[in-house]
């Protein structure tokens, strides 16, 4: 009965603080200074065409690089707690069915192909390195489905993460070094804006961390999935 | 026309979260989170944020609901084992 008072108050208090930020909510119709400052600053100095990637790669860039980092944690800890074991399981698995082989055979090549495409065009549209690599990790979820027997190549994969870990962290040093500071994507050439080869290193990274992202994602699920 | 597509997405958002809650299998919590997830990335792209958008589907509609099941069946097994 007090239990249930309780939850009952604490309710209460969270609808009237939500109530008091609603009342005072009203549509934006301009920019707040911080984001005018980015539209108007970022074309010029940066040079990619999508504002949220250089937002998120080069002026936020330390955020991301420990966004890849709790992600690492996270891989690793699932990897710690659910490791393989050898131990194969002896009950036969239910096979898929045909058109299901058949229809993965045909998709996962351009699920695949998408994720590098969306990883590789983060400075042009939406999309970047953790979207590209969640798109991938769920082509290898489609293939763990289908082939119940399938083991990724688990030393490729470890290799490919921690390599892309590497050189993400030494892009940021050559950005510290070559131009303004760390994850400062000025130290390769701006290009034209709007071009695939364009703002500077924005896709180089792009491509460490839809990598890094990949591989990590495919790691969680395969151990998940570990019998 | 908007207006009421936003208004609708909100309220299954709601009433998947509800239904995650009091629902008594977890098959079905997950399910029903997954789907949150789903209206809320098509929520983010009527709201013009498509990178958000794009992680959501991806990450919390799509691998983060198959690791949840895949979490389900492990201690759902283990439970047997112990039984």
């Amino acid at each position: 009965m007090i239990k249930k008072a309780v939850s009952f108050v604490v309710i209460a208090i969270f609808s009237l603080m939500l109530f008091a930020v609603i009342k005072e909510w009203e549509t934006a119709s301009r920019l707040k200074p911080l984001a005018r400052e980015y539209v108007t600053r970022e074309p010029a100095e940066l040079g990619a065409s999508n504002l949220v990637t250089a937002i998120v790669v080069t002026y936020r860039g330390l955020d991301t690089l420990g966004e890849v980092t709790v992600l690492f944690l996270a891989a690793a800890g699932v990897g710690l707690f659910l490791k393989l074991r050898d131990r194969e399981k002896k009950t036969p698995r239910r096979n898929s069915s045909e058109i299901l082989k058949t229809g993965i055979t045909f998709v996962l090549p351009a699920i695949i192909m998408f994720g590098v495409y969306i990883f590789l065009n983060g400075h042009l549209t939406p999309g970047g390195g953790f979207q590209g690599g969640a798109v991938i990790a769920s082509g290898v979820l489609l293939l763990l489905l289908t082939f119940p027997d399938y083991r990724p190549k688990y030393g490729a994969i470890h290799t490919i993460e921690s390599l892309s870990g590497t050189f993400y962290v030494l892009a940021g040093i050559a950005g510290l070094v070559l131009a303004g500071g760390f994850l400062d994507n000025r130290f390769l050439p701006a290009g034209n804006f709007g071009q695939i080869l364009s703002a500077g290193a924005i896709p180089l990274i792009y491509t460490f961390i839809g990598l890094k992202v990949g591989t990590e994602l495919t790691g969680i699920l395969s151990n998940m999935k570990g019998e | 026309m908007f207006q009421i597509a936003i208004f609708i997405m909100g309220v299954s958002m709601i009433a998947g979260a509800v239904l995650a809650i009091v629902s008594r299998s977890l098959i079905v919590s997950v399910v029903a989170v997954g789907v949150v997830s789903l209206f809320a990335s098509v929520l983010y792209l009527f709201l013009s944020a498509p990178d958000v958008a794009m992680t959501e589907a991806a990450i919390g509609a799509g691998l983060s609901t198959v690791i949840f099941l895949y979490a389900v069946k492990k201690t759902r097994n283990r439970d047997m084992e112990n039984d």
